[in-house]
């Protein structure tokens, strides 16, 4: 298990070097705009231009650049500086990772919590009226865009704009470890906005998953031995449909600590798909590559992780 | 002969489904003993598993209709409600599977399900203790290293482990009644025969009575007391074991027992197969059932539906063939000389 969990990490890091040269091609290669030009402001003279590249080393040949960012990551763990703001790239995803870790472990919690009930037992009660209430949200909850959910809560519960003024609204967002409860309850409202498509995603996944493990010859043996229905549903079952979402839910968490542009967006949550979205307006490629480096090493851990988990969720997978 | 212990009476199943009412079982009344085997033998599709799971209340919900019943020590298990119905599954009555490695959960290591079974039925029965009995119940079935086996995956275990290890369980309670329904199909067949020689040992060890359903008459010849045929959910013909293969009535069975290979069969006989196939359950044939695969069908018969009636001479003996019992015999005789008809 050791040798092949070192395995994936150097894949791994295989990986990040290929991301961080596609993000460069993309950004540097063919810019959608010229960081010189919206740093010198309207009516820049050409040498002026000429100066503010030499100092951000745009002049330098395009091998070279890339050289430099990729010895300064390994050798310095320097993803260098903000054309922008002039803070150090580090820094600047140190201050937003935190934001973005709430809002998604907090939104995973809450669309576990809401999808495995939900799940089970609208399989369990295939036909009835908690399934089909189960089976017509979710597709609500899979056709809402995000955005529009979220506008649509600020609307109805945020304390500010609301109707039902419930929960702290957009850009109430305070840090845990300022005031544990105002990061509480400024969360409230984006993890349930956040975790509402994926509920709607899981609880229909493992519904299907269910109702195939609940017509499995080894269920039939729980209930040949007498176990109550509860049991046969909960743990035989559950226990067989639920590691299918094991895995996707490693992957979605990973994906989305890479930054969840949209809730941030709405919300006014300062985490790291702000900064990728604000640095590719300002056209700040280190952030943009600091950024998308971050969420590529998300994903590429949460996958070393998901399989990891699954050979000990699923001993038949572990032998391979 | 004691009473029987379980007993099914008219039993009929029928499930609602899109293409019509599929009549599974229709009309079925057989009963076992205590110490003793009855064979259920027939095709796939003849209604023998599903006579025996709606036995055990396994087969209940919104599209199955029940009539009939199913008197275990009396108690109409058909009429009981689902928490008596647990209360006697895997206690009082018990089942192993065909294919063991797809009826034991895969994710749980084989010492835990038994320990479920066990914990599920004694409330007072601790962990260790479960365990404890789940290794003793291993070593009973004769699986060696029993105390590392328990700790093993079904998958990590072979073919025969797996059923010794899904007896072990359905005997964790010392149930009256095993229901083995082709307890032996999907093993090698070496391994077989240790499996029947292993549930014959264990039901005259707990004096426990036995269903054997299959579809292998091999199986029934060496194990069974009591045989039952079925075709299309009815029972065709019935009969003690010793009785049955000495003098079968039935051109069905005739069918089964041509097409077993046999060491005592006369030099030169060829194994003849069933011609046709299984009837629907939804739209079965008129008259007798096996009317359109018989070799010895009389226009009559097309029409006029066979009761299972007792021999004269034997009556314990019953078919359903509308051929006279002198007629059956002549047939017989001819086919066990190794006539083609």
């Amino acid at each position: 298990m050791a040798a092949y969990v070192l395995r994936r990490v150097l894949w791994g890091v295989v990986l990040l070097a290929l991301v961080s040269l596609l993000t460069f091609v993309v950004f540097y290669v063919l810019p959608s705009a010229d960081p010189a030009q919206l740093r010198a402001g309207r009516n820049a003279n050409p040498a002026t231009l000429a100066q503010i590249r030499a100092s951000l080393g745009l002049d330098r040949p395009l091998t070279a650049q890339y050289w430099t960012f990729l010895t300064h990551i390994v050798l310095h763990a320097d993803l260098g500086y903000s054309y922008y703001s002039g803070a150090s790239v580090g820094s600047l995803i140190v201050d937003r990772l935190p934001a973005t870790i709430s809002l998604t472990l907090g939104a995973a919690v809450v669309w576990v919590l809401a999808a495995v009930p939900l799940g089970v037992v609208s399989a369990a009660r295939r036909g009835t009226w908690v399934d089909k209430l189960t089976t017509g949200g979710a597709l609500l909850g899979i056709s809402a865009p995000v955005y529009w959910l979220g506008l649509l809560a600020l609307y109805l519960f945020a304390d500010d704009i609301g109707r039902f003024p419930l929960f702290p609204g957009a850009g109430s967002y305070v840090p845990l470890t300022d005031d544990p409860w105002k990061w509480f309850t400024s969360l409230i409202l984006p993890w349930l906005v956040l975790a509402s498509t994926f509920t709607a995603v899981y609880a229909r996944l493992l519904r299907g998953n269910m109702i195939e493990v609940l017509s499995e010859d080894y269920v039939t043996t729980a209930r040949a031995k007498g176990l109550s229905e509860r049991r046969v549903v909960w743990n035989h079952g559950l226990r067989a449909a639920v590691t299918p979402l094991v895995t996707l839910a490693g992957l979605d968490i990973g994906l989305l600590l890479g930054g969840a542009v949209l809730t941030e967006a709405v919300f006014g949550i300062p985490g790291i798909g702000r900064l990728n979205y604000e640095a590719i307006v300002h056209a700040d490629y280190p952030v943009i590559q600091g950024t998308v480096l971050l969420a590529a090493c998300f994903v590429i851990v949460a996958n070393i992780v998901v399989d990891v988990a699954y050979a000990y969720l699923d001993p038949r997978v572990r032998e391979r | 002969m004691s009473d029987p212990i379980l007993a099914v009476e008219d039993l009929r199943v029928a499930f609602d489904t899109r293409d019509g009412l599929v009549q599974a079982v229709d009309g079925v009344t057989w009963s076992v003993a205590p110490g003793r085997t009855l064979g259920i033998v027939g095709e796939s599709g003849s209604g023998k598993t599903v006579a025996a799971t709606t036995a055990m209340g396994l087969v209940r919900g919104a599209r199955v209709r029940t009539s009939g019943r199913v008197l275990l020590e009396g108690e109409d298990l058909l009429a009981a409600s689902p928490e008596r119905l647990r209360r006697v599954r895997g206690a009082t009555i018990a089942m192993v599977f065909q294919d063991p490695l797809s009826a034991l959960h895969p994710l749980m290591r084989v010492g835990a399900q038994i320990a479920e079974a066990l914990r599920s039925h004694r409330s007072g029965m601790s962990a260790a203790d479960a365990r404890a009995r789940a290794i003793e119940l291993l070593e009973h079935v004769a699986i060696p290293n029993a105390r590392q086996r328990v700790d093993a995956y079904p998958h990590e275990l072979s073919g025969g482990m797996r059923q010794r290890a899904m007896i072990a369980m359905a005997l964790a309670n010392e149930p009256r009644v095993l229901i083995a329904d082709e307890p032996t199909t999907a093993l090698d067949v070496t391994v077989q025969r240790q499996i029947l020689a292993l549930l014959r040992r264990l039901r005259d060890e707990l004096g426990m009575a036995m269903v054997l359903i299959t579809h292998d008459l091999g199986v029934v010849a060496e194990t069974a007391d009591d045989v039952a045929v079925m075709y299309a959910g009815r029972i065709v013909e019935q009969a003690p074991a010793a009785e049955l293969f000495a003098a079968p009535q039935h051109p069905y069975t005739w069918g089964l027992l041509r097409s077993m290979p046999r060491l005592d069969a006369p030099a030169g006989a060829e194994l003849v197969p069933i011609p046709g196939r299984p009837p629907s359950l939804v739209h079965p044939p008129s008259g007798c059932r096996f009317h359109p695969r018989c070799p010895y069908v009389r226009e009559r018969h097309r029409s006029v539906d066979p009761a299972l009636e007792p021999l004269a001479g034997t009556p314990e003996h019953r078919v359903a063939c509308l051929l006279s019992e002198a007629e059956r015999r002549a047939i017989w005789a001819r086919l066990a000389q190794g006539a083609p008809r």
